[in-house]
């Protein structure tokens, strides 16, 4: 296992971890962009943009890109967040010169108005497919109630108006905004020749103009609350509860990585004896999300409506019980043990080796080998885990429930 | 990548399978006890998946709340199930757990302790389980299909009513638990870093005492095919389409299989690129093939606005119709690429390989190695894939719409317009 680096001269990182063992390779661009860097005229670009990213370059129809994907037998798929926008493929290894300049050549998009248009409706189809899931936007609303007026409230699909209004000159705007290779690094995984590697992106992407993105990371003004969603013809009712967390810069984020799998792992956790056991709730959980600059975590319950005004009482009592008593020595190291056997079976996927080293990138910048992470989550004291908790009280929260129940209040 | 399969069967019918990944560092395991939902009594619907639960609820020396705790302090990554046939455990963990855990699970399946004060929690975990289908729109109308084109016993989804769950007692889980929980019939798969020579050893001290018993008696009813709708207020309408397809065990299966990876394999495959890429009809499409052990079905499903759910339904069956007239050498060399990709790709994963091995000793009684696979695959041609569609072209399609309004349907040259 080899790690290494490169920047090319217009900024574009290039990041690898080589495993000569390995039988796959794992190829991604993670870019540095996503609703946070939208205006609301423009809600839904940066998604729409990944999907047009696909449908052709002046070298390429959008069915040859398809095409050629499939011909490589690759497992290809993108992704778009708050924050990041993500394109990625795996493949055999012996199609890494294909797998890069495909990749590499699609990062620069036509927009053609006919392949632009029928996306459009792709991408209303995909906002209705949401409307008919859990939490029926409860997570939008939860995102834009929690973080207020700051961007990262924005809401990563857009709504139907918002997406309808875009045109191709509003996305090549965009695109000339966001896509400068020096917000854009280049991960791998897996059995890769690294020096043509470099030489490969050098030649595809080498003649990219740079220019400098800018992102306010300025820390958000959480905001606490208690919001109802009607949803009359749903059978469940759906409560999300988000409290300040840890920006992906922070030392803390590792404790409070272990304080979530603590308190709200799907199995063994605070949560999961409260709710799951004993058939309170059909799910619960809690997990971070870290931003640059932002974090939070959110807590989430599905239960019936029936249960549902208990279930938060059960809750503001749980959270009030952990932060007048604390975590024990003994969960402690039941969840360290747990994380432990995580990250050994997440490592075997090259795959997942990629987007841990894509992401590492996007959030700080400096690189932790599988073996630095375990160690850094080994490490973490009890001591710790309730400075985190200090830091981020559970019970200063904004909550938002989504459902039949039309008189649920916030628990006193 | 060399692949070697070992397996034993114990005197009491216990089959033990497994492939050494000597290049992983974790060992995962899956466990089928032949304990599924089939069995369950009609006035008993949902009992396979309610023992499923209760048996983790204490067994051997441990309580509920140890047994967690058990298998948290060796790392293990649990899950547990009930399916048509089997009754499902699996874990994944570090390799040197491997014999720690499965020590925890012999205990699970032969010295449940079924503790009356869990029997209500487990039953209200069964019943969560029941209500989490009703918000899964895409779940209830492929559930319906299945029902419908496989009838009430092979097409019945584990988790049963409100209703019957309610009326299973304590006695009736211990019941079905004595006839079915048994060794004759029960697979132990384990796949990741391990040696099968002190695997088999050990599984056999830790299930030897255990006797086989009588194999239970099956019913089945008739299917119910035909259209039919589901009204929903939603914002899409859930189409699920299924056509005769072909076992797993059927020597036609990579035939059809190698069709409908042509149909809806790829990015470049017919159903997304007619129905989504070049229409932008919808988000979510796909054909795929269903198994049972002695047949097998083609299920699609696409979810669309309500108005483009027409034209949705009718392209999908012109392409199902047009499959009849062949494929082309292009499309099955891009199928052929991408078979032998995931297949390498999950050598990656012991879970994954647990799970399909497994899955191939249940359906066959052997485990059909990469090699095999791969030589199945590079068989396949245009030629005898086109005879294969020629023989037995995509008809009779059963469809189940869930939205605001029913759809038309018109195929063969029958049109039926849903009630």
């Amino acid at each position: 296992m080899e790690y290494r680096q490169h920047r090319l001269k217009n900024g574009l990182n290039i990041l690898a971890e080589c495993n000569p063992q390995a039988y796959t390779s794992a190829f991604g661009f993670f870019v540095r962009t996503g609703a946070r860097d939208e205006t609301s005229e423009i809600s839904g670009v940066s998604h729409f943009l990944e999907h047009m990213v696909f449908k052709g370059t002046p070298n390429r129809s959008a069915a040859q890109v398809n095409l050629e994907l499939d011909e490589m037998g690759s497992a290809s798929n993108a992704r778009t967040g708050e924050e990041s926008t993500i394109y990625h493929a795996a493949v055999l290894p012996e199609f890494q010169g294909q797998v890069v300049e495909l990749l590499s050549d699609i990062m620069r998009p036509s927009l053609r108005v006919d392949d632009f248009e029928t996306e459009k409706q792709v991408i209303i189809e995909e906002i209705k497919m949401y409307d008919d899931q859990p939490p029926y936007g409860g997570y939008e609303r939860m995102m834009s109630e929690f973080f207020g007026k700051h961007p990262l409230g924005q809401s990563v699909l857009g709504t139907v108006d918002s997406v309808s209004g875009l045109t191709p000159e509003s996305m090549m705007s965009y695109f000339k905004e966001r896509y400068s290779p020096s917000n854009i690094c280049f991960a791998g995984a897996g059995k890769i020749d690294f020096d043509k590697l470099v030489e490969d992106l050098d030649k595809h992407c080498g003649q990219w103009t740079p220019f400098s993105p800018e992102r306010s990371t300025k820390t958000a003004d959480y905001q606490t609350g208690f919001v109802s969603m009607h949803k009359p013809n749903s059978h469940q009712q759906y409560i999300l509860q988000m409290a300040a967390g840890p920006s992906s810069a922070q030392e803390i984020r590792f404790a409070t990585a272990v304080l979530c799998s603590i308190i709200g792992d799907d199995s063994g956790s605070r949560l999961y004896w409260e709710f799951l056991d004993s058939g309170l709730a059909e799910s619960a959980g809690m997990g971070g999300y870290d931003y640059q600059g932002s974090g939070a975590v959110m807590t989430f319950i599905c239960c019936s409506p029936e249960q549902a005004q208990e279930n938060l009482g059960r809750l503001a009592k749980l959270q009030q019980s952990i932060r007048n008593e604390g975590i024990t020595q003994k969960e402690l190291n039941l969840a360290k043990r747990k994380i432990a056997s995580h990250i050994v079976l997440a490592s075997e996927r090259t795959n997942s080796r990629m987007f841990s080293i894509g992401s590492q990138w996007l959030s700080e910048e400096s690189f932790k080998t599988v073996a630095e992470i375990a160690a850094i989550y080994e490490s973490v004291t009890l001591d710790q885990i309730h400075e985190a908790l200090a830091a981020f009280p559970l019970d200063q929260n904004m909550t938002v429930t989504v459902g039949p129940c039309e008189n649920l209040v916030a628990p006193n | 990548m060399e692949q070697q399969i070992f397996h034993h069967t114990y005197e009491n019918g216990i089959t033990l399978v497994a492939q050494p990944m000597p290049w992983l560092e974790s060992a995962a395991f899956s466990i089928a006890v032949p304990a599924g939902c089939r069995y369950d009594a009609l006035s008993q619907r949902g009992i396979a998946n309610f023992v499923c639960e209760m048996v983790q609820r204490g067994c051997g020396d441990l309580n509920s709340r140890e047994f967690i705790e058990a298998l948290e302090s060796l790392g293990v990554d649990y899950s547990s199930s009930a399916s048509l046939y089997n009754t499902n455990f699996g874990g994944a963990m570090q390799a040197a757990q491997l014999h720690d855990a499965l020590r925890i699970y012999a205990d699970v399946l032969q010295r449940p302790s079924f503790p009356e004060d869990q029997l209500e929690d487990g039953r209200l975990v069964c019943f969560q389980e029941i209500a989490a289908l009703g918000d899964d729109l895409a779940q209830r109308a492929l559930q319906k299909l299945r029902t419908n084109f496989y009838g009430a016993i092979d097409g019945r989804n584990c988790e049963g009513s409100l209703e019957t769950v309610q009326s299973i007692t304590l006695n009736d889980i211990e019941s079905f638990y004595e006839q079915h929980y048994r060794p004759n019939g029960l697979i132990i798969a384990c796949a990741g870093k391990l040696d099968f020579d002190s695997l088999q050893t050990h599984v056999g001290e830790l299930f030897q005492d255990w006797q086989a018993k009588p194999d239970p008696i099956v019913s089945t009813e008739p299917a119910n095919h035909g259209v039919e709708h589901i009204e929903h207020e939603s914002e899409q309408t859930h189409i699920a389409i299924a056509y005769p397809g072909v076992a797993y065990s059927h020597e036609n299966y990579y035939l059809n299989r190698g069709a409908i990876g042509v149909l809806s394999g790829g990015m470049s495959s017919r159903l997304f690129t007619e129905v989504r890429e070049k229409r932008g009809l919808c988000y979510t499409v796909f054909a795929s093939c269903h198994t049972l052990k002695d047949k097998g079905a083609v299920l699609c499903y696409s979810g669309t606005t309500n108005e483009r759910a027409q034209e949705t339904l009718d392209v999908i069956i012109e392409e199902l119709q047009k499959m009849a007239l062949g494929i082309k050498e292009d499309e099955l060399r891009r199928l052929k690429v991408q078979v032998k990709s995931g297949m390498v790709m999950q050598q990656e994963s012991c879970r994954g390989r647990a799970g399909s091995i497994a899955g191939d000793w249940f359906h066959l009684g052997r485990v059909r190695t990469l090699d095999e696979v791969n030589e199945k695959i590079n068989e396949l041609t245009v030629e005898s894939i086109n005879e294969y569609l020629a023989a037995n072209p995509p008809q009779s399609f059963d469809i189940v719409t869930l939205g605001p309004q029913p759809l038309e349907f018109e195929a063969n040259g029958i049109s039926a317009t849903q009630a």
